[in-house]
């Protein structure tokens, strides 16, 4: 089990600023929700978590290691994977040749010219399985493009897994997924759950406050609570800032 | 379970890609039997022509490689012909005629211009990855037209062909064809073999979406480094054919217009193909030389044609034989 440790991170766009010393504590095995208003900067901290945007200042820990300055690739060797919010998939391969690729950028080198990869079993077998676990293994030889976005949710959630991630972001896994589909989704993450560290950020408070072990709340780039969704269900701050009193009396 | 766990994706992709392997096996018998028909038609003019025809079928498909399957529009890949070109002719002139030793010093300088001009390159996307690389593309056609050792501007004729195996390829047009055919078979079987491997499907992907690729691992410059590289080096095997074809090498083997003419090869032929830019090779000149003959401003009606073409068949011949099911293309 690898946790994730986040210390005193920014991010500037020009005079805004994105992510105001931002410092995280994912404990090794947790799920670990993180949610806010619409601009609160939460993509961006997924991003600079993930590698894909580099922060101004501050430190991200993987396990103990400093990876901070370290590319996307190289986190994702190490075990960071991210799913993205706006699904990014390569449209003219299958869904299986999509999760194949994401095995073997982990299995053996990719410097290989002459045999082809079509037949490659460890590649199939392991892609295959990643696909089961995401619900999608009977759509494997349909192109990505012509899923529907359920089902391009449920493939960059393969995707993701199919890197053997220690600690997997997940940045709104469910946005447009409704009814049974969304049910079935959270059902298949609390499956990885003590197996997997997770960090979701999603808009859907049901799912997060099933899901969650812990939550933290980010307004304007700061985290103004973190902690157990209860307690965070029940800040004084929390609810002035985001969650409304209409929630919390439903709740 | 197990049959769809091992079976290769068993939709269209797969059948598509066996057409086009038909397609050229169709094209290569063609090539074979163009000689004959020839010599029997009293025509043996074809012949030479033909190996031209051949060597710029190798360019293009070396330029798919890269530009089809890569998303790389390389605009100086003519730079890699002027250096197999050159290759002949300055070994040449130190008594040194053995074909492959040519092709692989043509190899060897293509390589090393593709490291350090690519490495820079891909630094940059899109339309600035053409600039720059139509600039260092030009660079070297300037530094030939300086070399005044070779001819420079004017060029430099070589007194004889050179040789396989101590076989000599001057005055046997049939045997350079033949020669060239089996290099283009080659290559065509190697740029097939490489698409399909781990490493095409590397460089398929970072074309796709080189941020899906970096998310699972993948630093995409390495990948995009290698294949420019490989490109390179097939293109300058080309220009080791044209300086025996002609028997004579020039800076213009390495114009821009030439890197444009190649371009218009591929995507007259079909992107990321490999078979279509071998037919796209053969129909642009055939085009040159019929439309030639016919009038001078025949750069007027190719350029119609090639609008009318990129407008109705956006994926080129290719895509237009596997529309009408010659291919049979779909499933």
């Amino acid at each position: 089990m690898t946790g994730l440790t986040v210390r005193n991170l920014n991010k500037s766009f020009g005079a805004l600023k994105v992510t105001d010393d931002v410092s995280l504590e994912v404990a090794p095995g947790e799920l670990h929700a993180i949610i806010g208003p619409n601009g609160a900067g939460k993509t961006t901290l997924i991003s600079q978590l993930s590698g894909q945007l580099a922060s101004d200042s501050g430190t991200v820990n993987l396990g103990g290691r400093d990876i901070t300055r370290m590319p996307m690739p190289g986190r994702v060797r190490l075990g960071l994977a991210r799913s993205f919010q706006i699904t990014s998939v390569l449209p003219g391969f299958t869904a299986l040749e999509n999760v194949a690729l994401a095995v073997q950028a982990r299995k053996g080198s990719s410097f290989r010219f002459f045999a082809p990869v079509a037949t490659e079993a460890a590649l199939n077998d392991a892609a295959m399985r990643a696909l089961a676990e995401a619900g999608l293994d009977d759509r494997a030889h349909v192109l990505a493009r012509s899923l529907s976005h359920g089902e391009h949710r449920r493939l960059e959630l393969a995707i993701a897994l199919a890197t053997d991630p220690k600690v997997l972001l997940l940045d709104e896994p469910l946005a447009g997924v409704g009814g049974e589909d969304a049910d079935a989704f959270v059902d298949r993450l609390r499956r990885f759950k003590g197996r997997l560290t997770m960090v979701l950020i999603e808009h859907d408070m049901d799912a997060v406050f099933k899901l969650a072990d812990r939550v933290s709340v980010l307004v304007y780039g700061q985290i103004i609570a973190s902690g157990a969704p209860e307690d965070v269900r029940n800040d004084p701050a929390v609810r002035a800032a985001y969650l409304g009193d209409e929630h919390g009396e439903a709740a | 379970m197990t049959e769809t766990l091992t079976a290769p994706a068993a939709g269209r992709a797969p059948r598509r890609i066996a057409g086009r392997v038909k397609a050229a096996a169709c094209l290569f018998v063609l090539f074979a039997l163009m000689p004959p028909l020839a010599a029997a038609l009293d025509d043996p003019f074809w012949i030479l022509i033909g190996t031209r025809f051949l060597a710029y079928a190798i360019a293009a498909m070396a330029l798919d490689l890269i530009l089809g399957y890569g998303a790389m529009v390389s605009f100086g890949h003519a730079a890699y012909l002027g250096f197999g070109t050159y290759a002949v002719a300055i070994l040449s002139s130190y008594g040194i005629h053995d074909l492959s030793l040519q092709i692989l010093a043509g190899i060897a300088v293509s390589a090393l211009f593709a490291l350090v001009t690519g490495a820079i390159s891909l630094r940059t996307r899109g339309v600035y990855f053409i600039m720059i690389t139509l600039a260092f593309g030009q660079m070297a056609f300037f530094f030939f037209i300086s070399l005044s050792a070779y001819g420079g501007d004017d060029g430099y004729g070589l007194t004889q062909r050179s040789s396989l195996f101590g076989f000599d390829l001057t005055g046997r047009d049939g045997a350079l064809y033949y020669v060239t055919l089996a290099l283009l078979i080659g290559l065509f079987a190697l740029c097939h073999r490489i698409v399909n491997s781990r490493f095409g499907r590397v460089l398929t992907g970072i074309r796709e979406n080189p941020v899906r690729m970096e998310a699972v691992g993948f630093a995409p410059f390495r990948y995009q480094l290698t294949a420019f590289i490989i490109s390179g080096c097939i293109t300058s095997i080309a220009g080791v054919i044209l300086a025996n074809q002609a028997q004579f090498v020039s800076p213009a083997f390495m114009s821009w217009h030439r890197s444009g003419e190649l371009i218009v090869m591929v995507v007259l032929g079909g992107v990321g193909t490999l078979a279509g830019p071998i037919a796209g090779a053969v129909a642009a000149l055939t085009l040159e030389e019929g439309l030639g003959a016919l009038s001078e401003h025949w750069k007027l009606f190719f350029g119609l044609f090639l609008v009318l073409m990129v407008l109705f068949s956006p994926r080129g011949l290719t895509g237009l034989l596997e529309k009408t099911g010659l291919m049979r293309g779909k499933s």
